[in-house]
């Protein structure tokens, strides 16, 4: 089967006063038609720059280095009208913040409405019905009633279900969802998980879900993705990440996270913080934070992961 | 919408200065609205025998003491030893004052003569018409007469159509300009933005009165007063945008940060729909503040001009060239009711600052519950 994106050794920086800042630093993975990878990672490490560049959504003044192909076409290169064939039809995006992701003047009918017509000849009448019928996929209880709503009458989880419909409605190969849970309360980001997995096996489409918690990763993913300081710390399949990790990171981040292994005591924390790209570490990113750091990981940076997963660690969890 | 206007209602019920200073202005513009019928003259309708004329007495009682529908009588006035006017009733004579007379709310009985006022050279009385004898004639001034004996009041409801209109209409030119200018600049960034700020602040060193006067002298003096009034809002509004759409242009900018403008591109709507339905709008209700408390403005930069001559000429009106004749104090001190021009001027400018302070309300967020 071929890959739906390849992404090979993308880069995003951003011009500074002070030189360019290097926010995602060459990083490479491919993603399979109807496929799930979970980008994971720490604030800061750059999950949402790739996600911009995947989206053409970088602020001005950004630029971008090595490639991302979509079906073979190049997006690192595309002009803004270039652009414009892609977003929605081609690559959709789900945003973070449900709350204001909508524009808070106009009602949930008309958002979907004009999102419906932008990318297909609809007359009004039949993106009203389709409309409708898209706000019933996502579990809006009575859907006619709700597009007359603004989107302050909705409580957030109802938000990112709109959201969620008009990121799908354009019928996109890959949906790009960046923390679509992470503004919403527990109960509802299971639910919100739920409906994103259910939709996404109906549409068959392939889905890059940008998170940092490894128990939302876990629910969703076929690979994960996990990012350090603007580059791929490990990749692999997500139940071997999440059984065995290889990469100190990796490991780090799941114990951290409470009763995903089993422990007792106090719940361990990674010390310190991801670095600013200002001043990234010489050789292996993560060694100041690193346990098991030596020498050679101060010196040299290891390779990053290849085409079939691994980890970019000169000491991988488990090896002698 | 609809919320807005439930707020906006909200703010008015409890704000009593906002709620008069509505219910002024509605009465304002209603009033130049139906100013031919309210008035009861034609604005050029004069009466040289009645020239400064003070306010008609409105009488209830005939001199025996009978009871009558209200009535003015004629005046005339003769000179005193300085010079002034002093006014005499005719008590001969009594002027019913009728409701709906010549397609008019109220005016007095008698036909309306065309005024060609004489001296009778044998008995030295007063004539209305050559070969005619001097007939007392009775004209209702509700708020007194002008030089050439012309109602104040129906002068001051002529006026009003163009005081009253040229603030709104000049404010809606220049938000329009405004929010173009602004919108693209906010929007496009970049040289469009450079070159379009630019272009801003030369317009805003210009001193806008100074170039009035310099236009409004380059240009005919013996132009309609109805171009004269398009010219007037035409400098007055190309003049007032630059400040505006400088303001516009940042609120578009931080707009473009937000997460739902970035949505609606991530879903594929083109830049120009991204900022006409939902970068712009965003706006409106900063600008239906900004216009409502700039519409004051407008109204007293025409009031100027025609105050200094460079505006409406008579025998058009407008509050500001009434104004004209009230200049000198020693013409104050005569017919103080040559000042009441002003004193409309003063209510509807206020009442606008009042609405423009409840509106902005209406849309502070800090005062959303």
């Amino acid at each position: 089967m071929s890959a739906l994106l390849t992404v090979d050794r993308l880069g995003v920086s951003f011009a500074t006063p002070d030189g360019p800042l290097h926010a995602v630093d060459g990083i490479s993975f491919s993603l399979e038609r109807g496929a799930v990878l979970g980008l994971v990672g720490e604030s800061g490490c750059g999950k949402s720059a790739t996600a911009s560049a995947l989206c053409g959504l970088l602020p001005p003044g950004a630029r971008t280095a090595g490639s991302a192909r979509l079906s073979g076409q190049e997006l690192t290169s595309l002009s803004e009208p270039g652009w414009r064939s892609i977003r929605g039809r081609r690559i959709s995006m789900v945003f973070q913040d449900p709350m204001s992701s909508l524009n808070p003047l106009l009602s949930v009918g008309e958002h979907l409405v004009e999102t419906l017509r932008t990318h297909q000849d609809l007359s009004r009448a039949a993106a009203r019905t389709a409309a409708v019928e898209w706000l019933r996929r996502v579990g809006i209880p009575d859907p006619e009633a709700r597009l007359a709503s603004c989107p302050h009458e909705l409580s957030g989880g109802m938000r990112q279900r709109v959201m969620i419909a008009l990121a799908l409605c354009p019928g996109p190969d890959l949906l790009v969802a960046d923390e679509p849970t992470t503004a919403l309360d527990v109960t509802i980001q299971a639910q919100i998980l739920d409906l994103l997995a259910s939709l996404r096996r109906e549409l068959g489409m392939a889905m890059i879900f940008i998170t940092h918690d490894l128990g939302v990763v876990e629910r969703v993913a076929d690979r994960i993705a996990v990012m350090y300081a603007g580059r791929i710390a490990e990749e692999g399949p997500a139940e071997m990440i999440l059984a065995a990790p290889r990469h100190p990171y990796t490991r780090g981040l799941l114990d951290s996270v409470p009763g995903f292994r089993p422990r007792t005591g106090r719940l361990p924390s990674i010390p310190g913080t991801v670095p600013s790209p200002r001043d990234w570490p010489s050789g292996c990113r993560f060694h100041p934070r690193c346990p098991d750091a030596d020498s050679t990981c101060r010196e040299s940076a290891p390779d990053a992961p290849g085409s079939d997963g691994g980890a970019a660690c000169f000491h991988p969890v488990g090896s002698p | 919408m609809n919320h807005a206007l439930r707020r906006f209602e909200s703010v008015l019920s409890a704000n009593t200065p906002a709620r008069v200073s509505f219910w002024v202005l509605v009465a304002l513009y209603l009033a130049a609205i139906f100013a031919p019928w309210l008035a009861p003259y034609a604005g050029d309708d004069e009466s040289r025998a009645c020239s400064w004329a003070p306010p008609s007495t409105i009488h209830l009682r005939e001199l025996d003491g009978s009871w009558h529908a209200p009535f003015v009588r004629a005046v005339s006035y003769s000179f005193d030893d300085d010079a002034r006017r002093v006014w005499t009733e005719d008590s001969s004579c009594r002027f019913p004052i009728r409701f709906l007379v010549h397609g008019r709310l109220l005016g007095l009985d008698h036909p309306v003569v065309s005024p060609v006022v004489g001296r009778d050279a044998p008995t030295g009385r007063l004539y209305q018409q050559p070969g005619r004898p001097y007939e007392p004639a009775g004209r209702l001034y509700l708020l007194g007469a002008d030089a050439r004996g012309r109602d104040l009041f129906s002068r001051i409801l002529y006026g009003s159509r163009v005081s009253l209109t040229i603030g709104v209409v000049g404010v809606a030119i220049s938000t329009l300009i405004a929010l173009v200018v602004g919108g693209i600049a906010g929007f496009a960034g970049g040289w469009v933005d450079g070159a379009l700020m630019r272009l801003c602040e030369v317009v805003m060193l210009v001193p806008a009165f100074y170039l009035l006067m310099l236009l409004r002298a380059a240009l005919p003096l013996d132009w309609d007063s109805r171009l004269v009034y398009f010219y007037i809002i035409l400098i007055l509004s190309f003049l007032g945008w630059a400040g505006l759409a400088r303001i516009l242009r940042g609120m578009i900018q931080s707009l473009r940060q937000s997460d739902f403008i970035a949505a609606s591109r991530a879903l594929g709507l083109s830049p120009w729909r991204n900022l006409w339905r939902h970068a712009l709008p965003q706006t409106f209700g900063f600008l239906s503040v900004q216009a409502t408390l700039s519409i004051p403005g407008y109204i007293v930069a025409e009031s100027g001009l025609s105050l200094l001559g460079l505006g409406i000429q008579d025998p058009q009106t407008s509050w500001g060239n009434l104004l004209e004749e009230s200049m000198s104090i020693a013409e104050i001190r005569l017919h103080p009711w040559s000042l009441l021009p002003g004193l409309f001027l003063f209510a509807a400018v206020l009442s606008w600052n009042l609405l423009g302070d409840a509106l902005r309300d209406t849309f502070d967020p800090r005062s959303l519950s």
